[in-house]
């Protein structure tokens, strides 16, 4: 195997633009801070693209499958010889495929941030975490160790916790960024109480070996099979709690409260962190473990299916009531990554397409990053254009800003599922690999992919189409529906740029971008990202494509309708759905039950007789013991009385005392 | 002499000894803390000289230690006395009870 | 009973009462005087055991200079009429069950030891032995039963005596220039 050392790189050179900035960015770097991160993550980026042409096509191919490469080891803790915990690089297509979408969307989002960050006091900060979070992300992929990638995964949840808490200043970053950070933190319990699980059994931590031991037929393999809690055997167990953490850092229902709050952070932090990279970390875990997965037939699969598309369906019907554009976005985002966690359920245990769904949800993976950061970045663009977050505050807005209006449209149309752009090949494969494994499924997909297009037009035509802003324009629709959408960054200085809609640096990652998401779908992924490194049969989609295709352009015409031009066709249609309207526009008052349940539930009943216990037992212990020792204390210094009399008197005690010891009852 | 045992002699000097030892612990006025030790080292002069009498008649070592208990006891007093007269000046009392400053 | 075991309990009885009036009277100066009386009596008792120079010695140095000196200072620190304060009860009562422990703990221990032949009969040739003479050429000797030494470092510590009663009794001199 040849010498892949300078995969270290790849990570190490955000790291370092992270120490560097973070030390020494606020004092002497300041306005080159952006240029510093940029470059270290433009270097590693070309890093990462000349490491994956050189693995996809020209040496990676071994006896006809791309085989995982383990291109360095350190061992760092050692419990035994079996089991360690090392520091490794592990080359797959999946992880290859991860450090160019990582490194690469990091880099557009840095670019832009140029732009976009400029008169950001903290500008240098905002580079370090950037830097650290892209650290942390290309660490977490290229992970060889379950419990190393544990390591970065908490790595990035810090990350994403200071990018969304970057506006400290004000409350509804810092609740937002806490909220990120619990709810992905409880996720990550269930995840290390997997890996325990996993590896106590398959006495590794390897992820090679753990893959090995735990498929093959072994004495691990019967131990984690054979021992069982409540019914389900640990392998299941073990499995299913991994599963909830990457549910967690993905958004899954009903751990999705944090995303939707995300969005508080800046623009371009939620185009790198919660629309292409964090947020697919999950999906990345359960493909890394995919081995395991399939193989006891798959039942914990069952639950990844119904999971993520219960989470697609529930955020589609979300989207469409929101009107903080940038939270339609987040659920868009909830519901592309049902889509992809219901792909990797798809597994189907004969026939064609057994595999499909893993390669069709790393295809998506794909795709999706290129035109989420776009529309991301498109909606920073808006917003800097606009200085707020509502879609009541936008309209026709195609005149002001033509190459955002351009963008926009590309991504819309790849999100939609249109041909021939890239979100059309990678979502046909997932409803075909849907339509192989359960009908059912299928058609709640088949709903959902109509309800995105719908949604998503409509976001496009309220704010591009429509009436101006500076008239009675904007989404005017029925019933005062005035979100408190967040008004975005606090650092914004008001008023127009009077030139272009936007500088350069801002301009250049939406062009770059959309030649992605057009391009993108056009690679060969069936022949490189499969799940054991064979090319992956799948035919050309055909017939297939024509239903998805035409829900896709019946959401499109009919969101043209009600949104092109302001109009009360909207707030009739809202009415006309009545009470459903009114809970989805709620987001189905998940976050009000969550408090509930933490506020009434858990904190009367747990914990206040916990802090009861505390304060008065616990304490109340030591405090009595000392309040005894205080008692004896006083009651014994009666006899130090200053009186000397008294003291002879003790002394003469002492002595006869001793006397009578020594000569009556010693000898 | 040649019909008193020894024992009534020894206890003659015990009672004196505890006599003032009494007045040791009862008395609160120093001078009279100080004439009770002076009865205690007599008691055990008596002791000396009664041992040295009946039990090595021919030595005289009872006696020398007895001259020393006695010359000691001399500059004992003296130096006690000046001690209380020292305390008097800073109590303006000699009752012991009133110098009772080492304590909690 | 012969005259001189007569002379010896009169003697102790004397020396015991006057010694229990030391310590327990209420006036202080008749306190000193019942000292002086038991003190003279421990004398007479030295004169009856025939050790008449430490007799001499008890005289001079007890009666005749430390109870005057504790006059002295009765007469330097209060009044020598006014009544003394009597003792704590508590104190009292655990004062007098202490020494009659004491007392009652060493008789038990003097009885139960055999003294023999010599603790009955005070031995002859106790007269010539004790004589000035021989005592001060005994104490100053440098032989082995020599005493010397602990005479010499007798008179250091008379010395320290002297120099220690001044500097602690000394009165400073109020600084005002």
């Amino acid at each position: 195997m040849s010498n892949y050392a300078y995969i270290a790189l790849i990570p190490l050179l955000p790291l370092a633009a992270f120490v560097v900035l973070g030390l020494f960015g606020r004092r002497y770097f300041r306005g080159a801070s952006g240029g510093i991160g940029t470059l270290a993550v433009l270097i590693s980026a070309g890093l990462s693209l000349w490491t994956a042409y050189r693995y996809f096509f020209v040496e990676g191919k071994a006896a006809g499958a791309y085989n995982p490469v383990v291109a360095l080891k350190a061992t760092w803790l050692s419990f035994s010889p079996g089991m360690s915990i090392d520091m490794s690089v592990i080359l797959d297509p999946i992880s290859v495929m991860m450090i160019v979408v990582v490194s690469f969307v990091s880099l557009m989002v840095h670019i832009f941030s140029l732009g976009y960050m400029k008169e950001e006091a903290r500008y240098g900060t905002y580079y370090a975490f950037l830097g650290l979070f892209t650290f942390s992300m290309l660490g977490l992929v290229l992970s060889g160790n379950i419990f190393e990638i544990y390591i970065f995964w908490e790595l990035v949840g810090c990350s994403s916790y200071l990018l969304i808490g970057f506006y400290y200043d004000r409350p509804a970053a810092v609740a937002a960024a806490k909220k990120a950070f619990i709810v992905t933190r409880f996720a990550d319990l269930a995840f290390l109480i997997g890996i325990l699980i996993l590896s106590f059994h398959a006495e590794t931590l390897d992820f090679g070996t753990l893959i090995q031991r735990l498929t093959e037929p072994g004495s691990q393999l019967t131990s984690i099979t054979t021992a069982s809690f409540m019914g389900i055997s640990l392998l299941s167990w073990g499995l299913g709690l991994v599963f909830i953490g990457g549910a967690g850092k993905s958004a899954l229902f009903p751990l999705h409260i944090w995303l939707p709050d995300a969005m508080e952070g800046p623009t371009p932090v939620s185009a790198l962190i919660h629309a292409a990279t964090m947020v697919v970390a999950g999906v990345y875990l359960v493909a890394r473990l995919y081995p395991v997965y399939m193989f006891p037939g798959g039942a914990v699969l069952q639950v990844v299916l119904y999971a993520g598309t219960f989470s697609a369906l529930l955020a589609a019907i979300i989207a469409c009531t929101q009107t903080d554009i940038k939270r339609v976005l987040a659920y868009s985002t909830m519901s592309q990554i049902g889509y992809m966690m219901l792909a990797l359920g798809t597994l189907h245990p004969v026939g064609e397409a057994t595999t499909l769904g893993f390669t069709a949800s790393m295809f998506h993976l794909f795709t999706h990053a290129f035109f989420k950061a776009l529309l991301f970045l498109c909606a920073g663009v808006i917003i800097h254009r606009v200085h707020s977050n509502d879609m009541k505050d936008m309209g026709g807005l195609r005149k002001l800003l033509p190459l955002t209006h351009g963008c926009f449209l590309i991504a819309c149309l790849a999100i939609a599922g249109i041909p021939p752009f890239s979100g059309f090949f990678s979502k046909e494969e997932i409803l075909l690999a849907a339509w192989h494994a359960n009908k059912f499924v299928y058609g709640v997909a088949l709903f959902t992919s109509g309800l995105t297009a719908f949604y998503m037009f409509r976001l496009y035509f309220s704010v591009f189409w429509g009436d101006s802003v500076s008239g009675s324009g904007g989404l005017r629709a029925g019933g005062g529906l005035h979100v408190g959408g967040g008004h975005h960054s606090g650092g914004h200085h008001g008023g127009d740029h009077g030139g272009g809609e936007a500088p350069f640096s801002m301009k250049l990652p939406l062009v770059i971008l959309a030649a992605g998401a057009v391009l993108a779908g056009f690679v060969p992924f069936s022949r490189l990202v499969t799940y054991d490194g064979t090319p992956q049969e799948t035919h050309g989609i055909g017939l297939f494509a024509v239903g998805p295709v035409a829900l896709a352009l019946i959401g499109i015409f009919t969101a043209g309708y009600l949104y092109r031009r302001a109009s009360d066709r909207p707030a009739k249609a809202a009415a006309a759905f009545g009470g459903l309207y009114q809970w989805a526009y709620h987001k189905f008052y998940i976050d009000e039950i969550y408090s509930f349940i933490t506020k009434k539930i858990i904190f009367n009943l747990i914990g206040r007789p916990a802090a009861w216990i505390d304060r008065h037992i616990v304490d109340g212990l030591m405090n009595g013991l000392a309040t005894v020792t205080a008692g004896i204390s006083a009651g014994i210094k009666g006899i130090q009385s200053g009186k000397v009399q008294d003291y002879a008197l003790y002394f003469f005690a002492g002595v006869a005392g001793l006397t009578v010891l020594f000569i009556y009852l010693y000898t | 002499m040649s019909q008193v045992p020894l024992s009534h002699v020894l206890f003659l000097s015990t009672a004196l000894f505890f006599i003032g030892m009494y007045g040791l612990f009862t008395r609160r006025n120093m001078i009279t803390m100080l004439m009770s030790v002076e009865l205690i080292l007599n008691s055990v002069n008596i002791n000396f000289i009664a041992f040295n009498k009946y039990l090595y008649p021919e030595k005289l070592e009872g006696v020398f230690f007895t001259l020393f208990i006695i010359a000691i006891a001399a500059a004992e007093a003296a130096v006690a006395i000046a001690i209380i007269i020292n305390l008097y000046r800073n109590f303006h009392s000699i009752d012991v009870e009133d110098a009772d400053e080492m304590k909690f | 009973m012969s005259v001189s075991a007569v002379i010896f309990y009169i003697l102790s009885f004397f020396i015991l009462v006057t010694g229990l009036l030391a310590v327990t009277s209420r006036k202080i100066f008749r306190s000193a005087i019942w000292l002086l009386f038991s003190l003279t009596g421990i004398a007479g008792l030295y004169f009856w055991l025939q050790m008449e120079f430490i007799a001499a010695v008890q005289i001079v140095v007890y009666v005749g200079g430390i109870v005057v000196l504790i006059i002295f200072s009765i007469f330097l620190t209060q009044q020598s009429g006014k009544d003394l304060p009597a003792p704590v009860r508590v104190r009292s009562i655990f004062s007098v069950l202490a020494v009659c422990t004491g007392f009652v703990l060493t008789c038990l221990l003097v009885r139960g030891y055999a003294f023999g032949q010599a603790g009955h009969v005070a031995g002859g040739g106790a007269g010539p032995d004790a004589s000035v003479g021989n005592i001060g050429a005994q104490l100053l000797s440098t032989s082995e039963h020599g005493y010397v030494l602990p005479f010499e470092v007798i008179s250091i510590l008379l010395l320290a005596a002297m120099i220690g009663c001044i500097v602690i009794a000394i009165k400073t001199k109020p600084e005002n220039k």
